[in-house]
């Protein structure tokens, strides 16, 4: 880790970072299951201007860590500065530069409209009225809610609350943002304006900072200039989405849409060396999807070859690099998806509060 | 921005929220204006019928208003952060750097304002359709012995909002367990002096029994059947005023320390 400038402090620096959590309940004073560790010595450095992607399962220890991180939750070990402030001891400078923002969260009253919940707010930062008002106004828009700024809150949609929430985030205009799985429960469209936002935010007010968790691998390889993966509390990785890639190079990714000529499916479990997955028949067109990863160096001119080879037609083909998907396999063991519906049905580790 | 400056608008700012938000929907005239004047007016009537000193009338009529804004410091003040935290809202408070104090400062205010509102009806009930009538006395005074009432009743709501921070469900049984015997204690439909030594220890503790107490010898002189002396009651508020704030202000810093390090602070299901 490079040596801090005192005069111009990382947006975020974690080290060591451990939380642990009593694990189920007490009973007449016995202890319930032990204690469950949701971080386990986190070491992590945003600089100031960056857009960092956090991405994990559920209960890898991304909610935790942002919970450290925005004053809410007090760690077990180790050191958290936010803006070069101790996140425990300099608890409400913190806070004063900090804006959070959780997917699916509730804020404000819904008797108000949008426009007073969002005044509001900006009134526990101090921001003064002649600030807050043109600012709420360009939320309101950007978040695309002109038309409902005079609307009750009870009386807006999921996605359209989510807005304001993201709205709410930015009211006080943080030097840090924490934007926990921000997109939640937004449609494309509204997402895609959030994430031009976010950007602009950044490139417009150089040194601004913002920590982005997401389930969405796309918004995190679109938006975010590092990314970490986080996995039963332990970073397993941390670079650019570039340097992801290099991590686990894993060559080229072909997807063919092939037909038998004898109108069957050939049994092919590789192919010039190179393992193949066949896909479901598609039934109008009488073809099945076919795919396999090129290892760096493979031929493709020669997997296609034996294919004819073999009889088989090939009527489309689709090449893409390596995804940020490919890479939270790769170093998670498992997609994101899988490790969701593993903790739904309560196979996976024990989620952090 | 001063850190005065900044709890200030925070204040204001969830005062506003909160008496915007009320009177936009008008089924408060009804259930919180109307109804709960109903049990003051039949201590009126049974004090009538039994053919009571008409004093008596009176000290059900401040009792019966000074009851409405205990309800409003159990639900609307102390059990607040329970809702804040089944809503997920809480943790934006906390994430906010004004103080804690400013924000239920807000609330208490904006709830207070709502309930003098709705205590107008109650007089005009009590005064007006049923007439009942107080003796000579000094607005300063009146004034002077509400305000403190209501600064101490407030404070002792902050104190029990903090225990929301560490505790959820919990907190709220106990403010469903302090409603009834808090009401009785204080003596708000009939004098304190009744409970006898009872109605002093309650005295030393509850601000809203030596504040109805209070109030009434102000409005009835000698009629109000005091516990002890104004001048004592008087002081017994203040210190009462600064203890429960005192206490507020220690509560919500130690019970949120302690929510942090056992993460109850964030948690919906409690």
């Amino acid at each position: 880790m490079a040596p801090d400038d005192p005069l111009n402090p990382p947006a975020v620096e974690v080290r060591g970072l451990t939380r642990t959590f009593r694990a189920g309940p007490t009973f007449g004073g016995c202890p319930g299951g032990g204690e469950v560790s949701a971080l386990g010595g986190v070491n992590v450095r945003i600089e100031r201007g960056e857009i960092f992607g956090l991405l994990g399962p559920n209960g890898a220890g991304k909610t935790t860590l942002i919970k450290i991180l925005t004053t809410l939750l007090f760690p077990t070990a180790g050191e958290a500065r936010v803006a070069g402030y101790d996140v425990v001891r300099d608890a409400n400078e913190v806070r004063k530069r900090i804006g959070l923002v959780s997917g699916g969260e509730s804020s404000g009253y819904g008797i108000l409209t949008v426009r007073e919940c969002l005044w509001m707010f900006s009134q526990f930062y101090g921001v003064p009225g002649k600030v807050a008002g043109p600012r709420i106004d360009l939320l309101i828009e950007t978040a695309g809610l002109s038309e409902q700024a005079r609307t009750r809150i009870n009386r807006l949609s999921t996605g359209q609350r989510q807005r304001m929430n993201f709205a709410r985030g930015f009211v006080s205009d943080p030097d840090v943002v924490f934007l926990d799985e921000p997109t939640l429960g937004m449609d494309v469209n509204a997402a895609r304006a959030m994430r031009q936002y976010v950007a602009r935010w950044v490139r417009e007010r150089p040194g601004r900072t913002v920590l982005l968790t997401t389930h969405y691998m796309r918004e995190a390889e679109e938006l975010c200039d590092r990314i970490a993966i986080i996995d039963h509390g332990h970073l397993l990785a941390c670079d650019s989405f570039a340097g992801l890639r290099r991590l686990v190079e894993s060559g080229q990714h072909v997807e063919l849409e092939v037909r038998a000529a004898d109108g069957g499916t050939p049994v092919l479990p590789s192919l010039a060396g190179v393992p193949i997955v066949w896909g479901a028949p598609h039934p109008e067109r009488g073809t099945r999807a076919l795919k396999f990863r090129l290892p760096p160096g493979g031929s493709l001119a020669d997997v296609l070859r034996e294919l004819e080879a073999r009889g088989v037609r090939i009527e489309a083909i689709a090449t893409r690099e390596t995804s940020l998907e490919d890479v939270f396999v790769a170093l998670v063991g498992r997609g994101l998806e899988e490790s969701d519906e593993r903790e739904d049905d309560g196979a996976g580790p024990v989620g952090a509060p | 921005m001063s850190t005065v400056a900044l709890n200030l608008r925070a204040t204001w700012g969830r005062t506003y929220g909160r008496l915007v938000g009320s009177f936009r929907e008008p089924t408060w005239l009804i259930t919180d204006a109307i109804l709960p004047n109903l049990g003051m007016l039949a201590f009126v009537m049974l004090y009538r019928a039994l053919g009571a000193p008409r004093s008596f009338e009176t000290l059900a009529v401040v009792g019966g208003l000074l009851a409405t804004y205990w309800i409003n410091v159990l639900w609307g003040m102390g059990a607040q952060f329970y809702w804040e935290k089944q809503s997920g809202q809480l943790q934006l408070y906390f994430v906010a750097p004004c103080s804690r104090m400013a924000i239920l400062s807000g609330m208490a205010l904006g709830g207070f304002l709502l309930t003098t509102a709705r205590s107008a009806f109650g007089l005009f009930l009590g005064f007006v359709v049923v007439g009942v009538r107080v003796e000579p006395f000094s607005l300063p005074a009146l004034l002077g012995v509400f305000a403190l009432t209501m600064i101490a009743l407030y404070a002792l709501g902050m104190v029990m909002a903090s225990l929301f921070l560490l505790w959820g469900r919990e907190a709220y049984h106990l403010s469903n367990a302090l409603y009834q015997p808090v009401q009785f204690l204080s003596g708000l439909y009939f004098p304190l002096k009744t409970l006898g030594p009872l109605g002093i220890v309650s005295a030393g503790l509850v601000p809203l029994g030596l504040g109805v107490d209070a109030l009434r010898q102000v409005l009835l002189g000698a009629g109000a059947h005091a516990l002890m002396p104004l001048r004592f009651e008087v002081a017994l508020l203040v210190g009462l005023c600064a203890f429960f704030l005192w206490l507020a202000r220690v509560a919500l810093a130690h019970l949120e320390s302690l929510a942090k390090r056992e993460g109850r602070l964030t948690q919906r299901w409690q």
